[in-house]
């Protein structure tokens, strides 16, 4: 497969201007400046491609949302790439920078948009300052300012830089933050698309979508959809982590098998090791067991399969590690990240966290994984963003996947804790069959 | 026929002391949870609370002095958006970057530029991460101990990064939430440079080079790191 994003990557150099143009870089912004904002949008819509950011939205779709006329409109580029296990914009943006400059000012011309932020996460300052440094060049270029290259289309372009909140990657969250407030969701609808920053219209993309428009354009909607499937077209960046020989970000075409991601280019596991489970889509998709590991890797075949393609982040876990370990480890991110807006997410979370806790400690019952699942099930739609149900969707699937495991588990625990074996409480008649010990507390 | 006697005579044994049955059921003590005043489990909640106080205003900027690079650092940022209020998040950076910390002080300093008040800008400050306000060292190390790191080894390396820095107030070590390097698992920053893959045994050379003022590892910085992609070169 001819690379698209990665093509030629780790040329030395590339983050500047003068070699990015070498390559062909900004024809695709001459050639869109020629065509009309319809022609733009039409070529992005006939691409087909879909959000890389986690929600997987027609790009397309989300630009024509935004109202025609004169007022003031926005465009964000979230790279506020802060969910567990993903890290691709970071390679984009630290190696082409000026790829995301061209595509922002692209979608901004077909959005008839003149203002644009990015927000980065704070903890990427290297990439930041990669990125200031790239603006700067494509400004005394001419690329970004008033009247571009002589067409009627002007841009402004601020990097702001994040301080470290999970939540802010959120779009509303984005968006509050980007105003200088804490950052917490807002209620949706009004959808940014009518109401976003300031109030105003506004569009919000991930880094590795806008840094695809300059590739569409160049070649063409109609042709960037025949790659990949009906559906999910094109190329996606995979961040491949956790228990596998060779971690890193992958170029694949959407639609192959996920076995291919994960033993062909990633390497396994290590040897003498198995699959255990595996995020399809960052620590917030609902896992995947080894059984899975065929399923083709694009947005409709994992939907189908229970799960998501998030953000295009696999995680591996082998079988050295328990999956107390992990749900512990994602629950407490979580609890931490919450913002605290609504009541599911805040306490739920932390709720979580104790109730694991509490299996660690030998002190569970079965009866407490009916608890932990019905506190997950409250949890998902009930609040104004998705972080609670990034937590509650992967801990659910693994009380659901690896039920037998989990009570094996407390079994053992109780026993290394000295707490009686599970037979005589529920010997007690207590309760039914998934009685417990009376709380003592 | 006796009379019955007036008082009744005690019993020679006492009864036993109404203890329950011991079980194997029964749930260990826990530990008691360490107390702050007012038996809150949160330390210093009731700072906010002290009503005697008037709310603090927008700091008078004639009496508030603010060094005068961080003022045309804040005022540089305010230019830049369309709204002041979203330099909060630049210029809270600049004063820490200058202070170390966000002390009380800086905060007030920050608000004497953007006329807002320290309630406001202290509600930002609170909400991230990377801002702090409590003092802190000179250099930040942040260890990723999040899903993808500490299938690695992350949790050890955060132990091993604590013990090495344990005597040097200069260095703060932070267990951080996933900093966005998962394939050099397990990592650091350090100063904002992303270091990996770690060995617990990296520790103690971090803490040297922070000490020297080198290039922390400089073999394991992810700048030099090539695409993991192999047709990524090929091309």
């Amino acid at each position: 497969m001819k690379k698209i994003l990665f093509d030629r990557i780790d040329e030395p150099g590339l983050n500047t201007l003068a070699v990015y143009e070498r390559r062909g870089g900004y024809g695709s912004l001459r050639k869109a400046l020629k065509m009309t904002r319809e022609q733009v949008l039409d070529e992005l819509l006939a691409s087909g491609i879909r959000g890389r950011g986690g929600a997987g939205f027609q790009m397309g779709k989300k630009i024509s949302f935004l109202p025609k006329g004169d007022m003031d409109k926005y465009l964000v580029c979230n790279a506020d790439e802060s969910e567990p296990g993903t890290f691709k914009d970071r390679e984009l943006m630290q190696k082409s920078p000026h790829m995301l400059v061209e595509g922002i000012i692209i979608a901004s011309y077909a959005g008839g948009i003149d203002r644009s932020f990015i927000y980065i996460r704070g903890e990427y300052s290297y990439q930041a300052d990669i990125l200031e440094a790239a603006i700067e060049e494509a400004r005394a270029a001419g690329y970004i300012g008033e009247r571009i290259l002589d067409s009627e289309h002007s841009l402004s372009m601020v990097l702001h830089r994040g301080a470290g909140a999970y939540i802010c990657g959120e779009e509303t969250g984005l968006l509050d933050s980007l105003e200088g407030k804490r950052g917490n969701p807002r209620l949706k609808p009004p959808f940014p698309a009518v109401e976003g920053l300031y109030d105003s219209p506004t569009l919000i993309n991930n880094v590795e979508t806008l840094s695809t428009v300059p590739h569409i354009m160049r070649m063409g909607g109609a042709e960037y959809a025949k790659i990949g499937t009906e559906t999910s077209t094109g190329t996606k960046l995979v961040s491949v982590s956790g228990d596998v020989k060779r971690p890193g970000n992958y170029e694949i075409e959407l639609g192959i098998p996920s076995r291919e991601i994960i033993y062909g280019l990633a390497g396994g596991p290590p040897d003498g090791r198995e699959v255990k489970l595996w995020f399809p889509g960052g620590s917030s998709a609902p896992v995947l067991t080894a059984e899975d590991l065929d399923v083709p890797y694009d947005f409709d075949s994992l939907a189908k399969a229970g799960t998501m393609l998030g953000s295009g982040a696999i995680i591996v876990v082998d079988d050295s590690h328990t999956v107390i370990e992990v749900a512990t480890k994602l629950a407490k991110f979580y609890a931490h990240e919450s913002c605290g807006k609504c009541v599911p997410c805040r306490e739920g979370t932390n709720w979580t966290v104790k109730m694991l806790a509490r299996i660690d400690s030998g002190e569970a019952t079965p009866m407490d994984l009916d608890i932990m699942a019905s506190v997950q099930t409250q949890i998902i739609g009930n609040c104004l963003c998705v972080l609670g149900d990034a937590m509650a969707m992967p801990i659910g699937s693994m009380i659901e996947k690896y039920r037998p495991e989990l009570e094996a588990y407390i079994e053992q625990a109780r026993e290394r804790a000295g707490s009686g074996a599970l037979a005589d409480v529920v010997a007690l008649g207590v309760a039914d069959e998934h009685a417990g010990p009376m709380p003592v507390h | 026929m006796a009379a019955p006697p007036a008082v009744a005579a005690p019993p020679a044994v006492a009864p036993p002391p109404a203890v329950a049955e011991p079980s194997d059921w029964d749930i260990p003590a826990l530990a008691p949870v360490p107390r702050f005043g007012h038996g809150s489990r949160v330390p210093g909640w009731d700072d906010a609370v002290d009503l005697t106080k008037d709310p603090a205003v927008v700091p008078d900027p004639a009496t508030t002095s603010v060094p005068e690079d961080l003022r045309q650092t804040i005022e540089a940022a305010m230019a830049r958006y369309p709204d002041y209020h979203s330099a909060s998040i630049p210029a809270l950076h600049a004063a820490q970057g200058k202070y170390g910390w966000l002390s009380p002080d800086a905060i007030a300093q920050v608000a004497a530029v953007m006329r807002l008040t320290p309630a406001y800008l202290t509600s930002v400050a609170t909400f991230y991460d990377m801002l702090v306000t409590t003092p802190k060292g000179l250099h930040d190390v942040f260890v990723c101990t999040n899903i993808s790191c500490s299938l690695r080894g992350a949790d050890a390396l955060y132990e091993a990064m604590l013990v090495a820095a344990e005597e040097d107030d200069d260095i703060t070590v932070r267990s951080f939430e996933c900093l966005g390097a998962c394939d050099i698992a397990p990592m650091a920053s350090v100063d904002g440079d992303y270091v990996g893959p770690l060995e617990t045994g990296d520790a103690k050379q971090i803490v040297d080079d922070l000490r020297a003022g080198r290039t922390v590892l400089e073999a394991k910085q992810l700048k030099r790191r090539p695409s993991a992609d192999p047709g990524a070169r090929a091309q």
